[in-house]
């Protein structure tokens, strides 16, 4: 593997634009190499971007990490350029089990069934998730005595991440924005006309809670965007995007008075951001029909 | 059209030549009074020009209460249209106002070099 890995480096220095990225950036995951693994994907991504398996490797090198959120962004973006992409499938499928959603987890691996019905692997992740059961991890190892299911791949894995810790679902819950407001205590924030607090809450980068000070400026803005859209007979406004010094900030309104703010740092771009926003706005609704 | 010393003439130039890009304007930050506009007609600046420097103040107290530093480029994105600011450091918003399919990212780079040519 080693000597395939430095063949591989090379040809990509040789040629940036080529797509052995893909099988380069899997190898070192699998060797555990993830810093190294994820700094390839992401120059890969950089250069292709519409590349459905450029997300499912950045996803699979994130769930190895444990960086869940965004490993089901990266995951959700190759299914919105591939909907039938399988990795994809497969991955979003294990997040959902992990937060306890069975029927989205089986679901989704119904999706990657009628893709690939020959893949025995998720006949039995089905089964595994119809019964409740734990599936591996995506980016586990077929290992003996593990219960094939859920290969994130068609190449093997020779990794396997560490196992999730009793209750592991719960910090997956809590920062998936779209899973439930509530939980989402460090970049989402959700407001009332006159800027009051809904649900979330935002800390800056020191960890502080800077909930009150950022909902107490952002008063106000959903009617003064609004009044700027029609004054200019822009229609209805969709969101504010801004981009600051050490960091991304997404503004939308998930219905008439609310107001909803999404703050991640620079790393995440803004059209991530913005999906992100979209999903926090759809269950910033719900939130808001339960609540009303 | 407002009169105005050539390099916000040159800086307004910029922005409006992209495609898609329906006018732009010079406002003051603290204020909200337009400094130098070319709009296409009909567009109501001086009220848009208070609205941006108000929704402007507000975004940049907030965010830099979120700690993630003054704002360099906002977008107010709607169905028919977007409102797109950059902030300059002598107190200016560069301002412009793009039809729905323009191309955001070149209109970006163009109101930061008209926000360099202003200071």
């Amino acid at each position: 593997m080693a000597e395939e890995i430095k063949t591989l480096s090379s040809q990509l220095a040789q040629d940036p634009d080529s797509l052995v990225f893909l099988r380069l950036g899997e190898l070192l995951r699998m060797k555990g190499q993830l810093d190294a693994a994820q700094r390839v994907a992401v120059t890969g991504l950089d250069r292709h971007p519409h590349l459905p398996d450029a997300h499912d490797l950045f996803a699979r090198i994130l769930a190895d990490k444990h960086d869940y959120e965004r490993a089901f962004d990266e995951w959700d973006m190759a299914l919105r350029i591939a909907p039938d992409h399988v990795g994809a499938l497969k991955g979003l499928a294990f997040l959902y089990f992990k937060v306890g959603d069975l029927a989205q987890a089986a679901a989704h691996l119904e999706a990657a069934q009628r893709v690939a019905p020959a893949d025995a692997s998720i006949a039995q992740a089905l089964a595994m998730a119809r019964g409740g059961e734990s599936p591996p991890s995506p980016t586990a190892p077929e290992g003996e005595g593990e219960p094939v299911a859920l290969p994130a791949s068609d190449a093997p894995t020779e990794r396997a991440p560490p196992p999730p810790p009793p209750g592991a679902a719960q910090p997956l819950e809590e920062a998936r924005v779209f899973a439930g407001l509530e939980g989402a205590q460090e970049g989402l924030l959700l407001l009332d006309a006159a800027g009051r607090v809904l649900g979330g809450a935002l800390k800056d980068p020191g960890g502080r809670d800077v909930t009150d000070a950022v909902a107490a400026y952002l008063a106000g803005v959903s009617q003064e965007a609004a009044r700027t859209a029609k004054l200019l007979a822009l229609g209805r406004w969709t969101g504010v995007a801004a981009e600051g010094n050490g960091g991304h900030v997404h503004l939308t309104a998930p219905t008439g008075d609310a107001l909803l703010l999404v703050v991640r740092d620079r790393a995440v771009p803004m059209g991530r951001l913005a999906i992100i926003a979209q999903r926090a706005a759809v269950a910033a609704r719900r939130w808001l029909e339960k609540h009303a | 059209m407002t009169t105005a010393p050539a390099n916000y003439t040159r800086a307004l130039d910029l922005v409006t030549r992209v495609r898609g890009v329906r006018g732009a304007m010079l406002v003051s930050a603290d204020d909200g009074i337009i400094v130098a506009e070319q709009l296409m007609e009909g567009i109501k600046g001086p009220a848009v020009a208070a609205l941006a420097a108000s929704l402007a103040t507000r975004l940049r107290r907030a965010m830099e209460a979120a700690g993630v530093g003054a704002s360099l480029f906002w977008h107010l994105q709607a169905e028919q249209g977007a409102l797109l600011v950059v902030p300059t450091a002598g107190g200016t918003l560069v301002v412009a106002v793009a039809e729905p399919d323009v191309n955001v990212g070149l209109v970006r780079l163009e109101l930061l070099r008209a926000g360099e040519v202003v200071g």
